[in-house]
């Protein structure tokens, strides 16, 4: 691993400053940026370490919504009673990711930085239209995701409305099961009227480009659809529109692109 | 590249250590290379494998992605911090006691993960282990004793 600085930041402020040092990148969890530093994929000149920082690890969730704190670890927030109660699919979601000690370490807020195929829980956050907190104020995360390459804010939390009940979805495909690594993921907020057409959609895809993305046209040829098979249809047809897989050692760009309309409908007609 | 090195205080095993390490040393070559504590093993290196798993204030982590920058002021506890005044952990006992490994080389991470699983309330079931100790891998293939092992600990440390 290349050598680089290291900087503790003992305040929000402090964390911001260090952030804007040029080749400076925030440090919490580390099991994406470590790894990837290993491998000379991402070579930070110096890193700041924000896992010292107090208060930016509360859960809080009630039968509105919930916000996460950006150093909340995903255990913590898997195995959070309010979570559980309230939202048990959050707990399912993150509990599909890697392993007991890799959720002790990894946080939310550096979820939302994981590149594909790493990242999945960003994409559940991308289907709830979740907001993400910074130390500049509120961002929609679909904003956040689409300018978190240059991005210098530190986040602080992430916050989502409570979904309907039974509206939210979420599919993890990967060759081992559950842990392996992402051959796709998909998030699905889902509304349906008293005769089962969908009102409302917001579909998420993971690995479908270098970071989350909505499947704007599936969402589009769902409403006033019905979830059956000829129901989806149309959407399961538009499920590439703009995308651009990831081609890794799990999966190539075309076999990621092949699948997804199978692994679409699967999630719509569980 | 200049060799910049760091002063970093750790608290290993409950014995206090004060180094000077390049900022990008890990936990686990600092525990290896620089305290002589090779309990803890190198497996993957990448995070995959659990084999250089550790406790991190009490929580089972992954020394391999942790800078030992990152761990000072917290509490950290290696495979060589677990017998008490020369008494194995329960854990390890029953590692022995259900042969659980052939080449012993993924052991310590196994028994450090499954201590921490146990303390978790994961180990519930047979099943429950093997999920929750699925960050562990034994090329060997020694699982079903791993399972056994760590259902013995967990009843011994309920009764």
């Amino acid at each position: 691993m290349r050598d680089f600085s290291y900087v503790r930041a003992n305040s929000l402020a402090a964390a911001r400053q260090a952030a804007a040092l040029p080749g400076a990148m925030l440090l919490a969890g580390g099991t994406t940026l470590i790894d990837l530093a290993k491998c000379g994929v991402a070579e930070p000149e110096t890193l700041v370490d924000i896992t010292h920082l107090k208060g930016l690890d509360r859960i809080e969730m009630n039968e509105r919504g919930a916000t996460i704190g950006a150093l909340a670890r995903m255990s913590r927030v898997a195995d959070h009673a309010d979570i559980k109660i309230h939202f048990p699919a959050v707990s399912e979601a993150l509990w599909q990711a890697a392993s007991a000690q890799i959720r002790n370490m990894a946080t939310i807020g550096g979820n939302l930085f994981a590149p594909a195929p790493y990242g999945d829980f960003a994409v559940a956050l991308l289907a709830l239209d979740a907001t993400v907190g910074t130390d500049d104020g509120q961002t929609p995360i679909e904003t956040f995701l689409a300018n978190r390459d240059g991005s210098r804010a530190v986040v602080t939390s992430v916050s989502f409305t409570l979904p309907k009940a039974d509206s939210f979805r979420f599919l993890k495909v990967s060759r081992v099961k559950p842990k392996g690594v992402s051959v796709l993921s998909i998030a699905a907020v889902l509304e349906l009227s008293s005769d089962g057409t969908v009102t409302s959609a917001r579909i998420a895809l993971g690995c479908m480009a270098d970071r989350p993305m909505r499947a704007r046209a599936a969402e589009k040829a769902l409403i006033g659809r019905t979830l059956t098979a000829d129901g989806i249809a149309p959407a399961l047809a538009a499920a590439g529109d703009g995308i651009s897989p990831i081609t890794d050692p799990i999966a190539s760009a075309w076999y990621r692109a092949e699948v997804l309309p199978v692994h679409l409908g699967r999630l719509l007609l569980a | 590249m200049t060799k910049t090195t760091i002063p970093v205080h750790l608290d290993i095993n409950g014995r206090h250590h004060d180094l000077q390490l390049e900022p990008r040393v890990t936990l686990l070559d600092a525990l290896r290379d620089r305290l002589g504590l090779t309990g803890t093993k190198k497996g993957c290196d990448h995070g995959q494998c659990g084999a250089c798993t550790v406790h991190v204030d009490g929580e089972r982590v992954l020394a391999c992605l942790t800078l030992a920058a990152q761990a000072e002021g917290r509490t950290v506890t290696t495979i060589e911090g677990l017998a008490r005044e020369g008494e194995m952990h329960p854990v390890q006992a029953a590692f022995l006691e259900q042969d659980a490994f052939q080449c012993g080389y993924c052991t310590p991470g196994q028994i450090m993960s499954a201590v921490a699983c146990i303390r978790e309330g994961h180990a519930g079931s047979d099943d429950e282990i093997r999920e929750y100790m699925a960050g562990n891998l034994c090329r060997c293939g020694a699982y079903p004793h791993i399972v056994a092992a760590v259902r013995q600990a967990a009843l011994e440390a309920a009764s």
